[in-house]
């Protein structure tokens, strides 16, 4: 396994009827790191991690895992990934203890490790209190954790994470990026979707933004980042009176266009190395006699990478998708 | 380029067996884990044993007096039929379970581990088996309190037993094929009954055949469950009839043969969504 990638997918086609669900996704994971797939909904992430963990298959293209072959290979290919979906596949009838070790007989543990893993997970998912009851008086959160305790139970090498954080709490997503950020600082090489664009931005090495079945671009978070454009200082100005010296004073370190705002005293400084900039930009200022009352040097956000990429906020995609009305619809296609 | 971690966990290894015994191991655990569920939604239970204890107060208290029956008492008529009505109805649980498992997002996970495939089928319905076994069993003692007198044998007794759950297990599959075709748990439901009406009413299993009109007739005495309740009545009250009791086995066996491969196929193409 030492030079194949961990997840590797080429031209991936999934048909749905007429919808392509994948339209030729083209993926790459390597060992020991946290590949993020970041998309609104229905833009094909699920069911990418569908053919990666060998529920479907796809309906051309190939992919491997674990250097096992997704549809040749899916037999043993289940014996060295774990999987955790949107929703809490855990059975509600049964207790915490009781489904981990269900799930650990199923992957042919001994009964003796199984429910050895299961009493360990259950401690490092602080569900020790919980573990004798049933799943049902679970809170989500409690759900969420079992459910991926559950996706561990053999500690595999390759780990999918279908939304891990949909539906919680701030404090149980904080707790589950911990909990994630663990595992990878142990060496488990991640495939999260996510259509939290903070959640790639905190988790992920390699981040590919899938859009309608596609990869429309890849990278570190840094990487996409800059592919939008660069940095820009923001100014707010103390006095109006002190706008036009402020334009002067700035100009030699602009890379472009300065916006200028007089209702609100704002003024935004396109720049480049930005860092390098502020000290000087500050000693101009305070040369000049110009009070500012806010100075910052601003990047650009994963929001500014996705609305740069498909023309729209991914929450406004999300919007449309979920009120699901054929006007909604064609308006979305009409302003693409 | 990031920084990679050494990952030091071990992962762990699955038992080398020959597959035939996970087939078994496999269904095994989930027929435990529903076996695990039954006391735990004892409403479940509860229903699917009233229900038959309604058709049985029912038919010997209500339309018992109307219907004529020749050779026996009603009731000892009326058993044989109730036991049967209580297995195909009592299978209809094995369809609304697998949609339940297939909407709470279960059946994925099932399909991500290295399981026998069989096994989510097998295991439901092999505990639906001994579940409906456990009803009959009340239905027998219900039965005995409202005057019903078994005759003949213990031994054709225990042979009318085996009939039943050869056919609570075939109509288990039926069932499962049903509720792994739909897509929701109120369309396995309906799905799954709707069409157990006619077959248990249009049949010998409460009243003979030869008061239906001829159409209904050639039709009810036709079908599976006629010849099921026959064969069944026939061990219960000392008339055994072997081809009776071999068209019945044959149906079960021709459903088993049928619906089987028809329900793998279902399974393995079905995810959540």
């Amino acid at each position: 396994m030492t030079n194949k990638p961990a997840i590797l997918a080429e031209g991936l086609h999934k048909y749905y009827g007429k919808t392509h669900a994948l339209d030729g996704l083209d993926l790459i994971a390597e060992e020991g790191t946290v590949l993020g797939l970041l998309g609104p909904n229905g833009a094909g992430k699920t069911t990418a991690v569908r053919i990666l963990t060998t529920l479907i298959r796809p309906d051309s293209g190939r992919a491997e895992v674990h250097g096992l072959d997704v549809v040749k290979d899916a037999d043993a290919l289940r014996a060295h990934i774990g999987l955790a979906g949107q929703y809490a596949a855990v059975d509600e009838n049964l207790t915490g203890f009781e489904n981990l070790e269900m799930v650990g007989r199923l992957y042919h543990l001994p009964g003796k490790v199984a429910r050895r893993r299961a009493n360990e997970l259950l401690e490092q998912f602080d569900l020790v209190d919980a573990s004798r009851r049933l799943v049902k008086t679970y809170s989500g959160g409690m759900r969420r954790r079992l459910d991926l305790a559950a996706s561990l139970i053999i500690s595999p090498p390759i780990l999918f994470l279908d939304e891990p954080t949909t539906g919680l709490d701030i404090r149980g997503r904080l707790a589950m990026w911990e909990v994630i950020s663990t595992l990878v600082a142990d060496g488990t090489t991640v495939l999260l979707t996510t259509q939290y664009l903070e959640e790639a931005d905190q988790l992920a090495h390699q981040i590919a933004v899938v859009d309608h079945g596609l990869v429309i671009a890849k990278g570190t978070s840094d990487e996409l980042k800059a592919q939008v454009g660069g940095e820009r200082l923001e100014l707010t100005v103390a006095h109006k009176g002190d706008m036009d010296a402020t334009v002067r004073a700035v100009r030699p370190y602009s890379a472009g266009e300065i916006q200028v705002n007089t209702d609100n005293r704002h003024i935004v400084v396109p720049v480049t190395q930005g860092s390098q900039l502020l000290a000087a930009v500050v000693r101009d200022l305070d040369a000049a006699q110009i009070r500012v009352d806010d100075l910052a040097l601003r990047r650009p956000t994963l929001d500014d990478v996705f609305l740069a990429l498909t023309g729209r906020a991914a929450e406004e995609e999300e919007a449309a998708m979920l009120s699901n009305l054929p006007a909604a619809r064609a308006l979305e296609r009409s302003t693409r | 380029m990031i920084s990679t971690n050494v990952r030091t966990t071990r992962t762990l290894k699955p038992q080398a067996r020959p597959s035939l015994y996970w087939t078994f191991a496999d269904a095994f655990v989930l027929a435990k884990r529903h076996l695990l569920q039954i006391p735990r939604i004892p409403d479940e239970l509860i229903f699917a044993t009233i229900q038959p204890i309604m058709f049985v107060l029912l038919f010997r208290y209500v339309f018992g007096g109307a219907i004529a029956v020749s050779g026996t008492t009603y009731v000892n008529f009326l058993m044989a039929g109730i036991f049967v009505q209580t297995v195909v109805f009592g299978s209809t649980s094995t369809g609304i379970g697998l949609a339940t498992d297939l909407q709470r997002g279960l059946i994925d996970r099932f399909r991500s581990l290295p399981m026998a495939k069989s096994a989510v089928l097998t295991g439901r319905t092999i505990s639906d088996l001994i579940r409906n076994t456990f009803v009959v069993m009340v239905m027998w003692t219900v039965g005995l309190l409202v005057g019903f007198q078994p005759q003949g044998n213990v031994l054709a007794w225990l042979l009318a037993a085996g009939l039943l759950l050869l056919t609570s297990f075939a109509f288990s599959w039926i069932s499962a094929t049903i509720g792994l075709s739909v897509n929701s748990v109120e369309a396995a439901q309906s799905a799954g009954f709707i069409w157990l009406f006619p077959l248990t009413f249009a049949s010998s299993a409460f009243v003979p055949t030869q008061s239906m009109p001829p159409w209904l007739r050639a039709f009810a005495e036709h079908q599976p469950v006629t010849q099921i309740v026959n064969a069944t009545r026939g061990l219960l009250l000392n008339h055994p009839d072997a081809s009776t009791i071999l068209i019945a086995i044959a149906w079960c066996v021709g459903i088993l043969v049928v619906f089987i491969p028809l329900s793998v196929r279902a399974y393995g193409r079905r995810t959540s969504r």
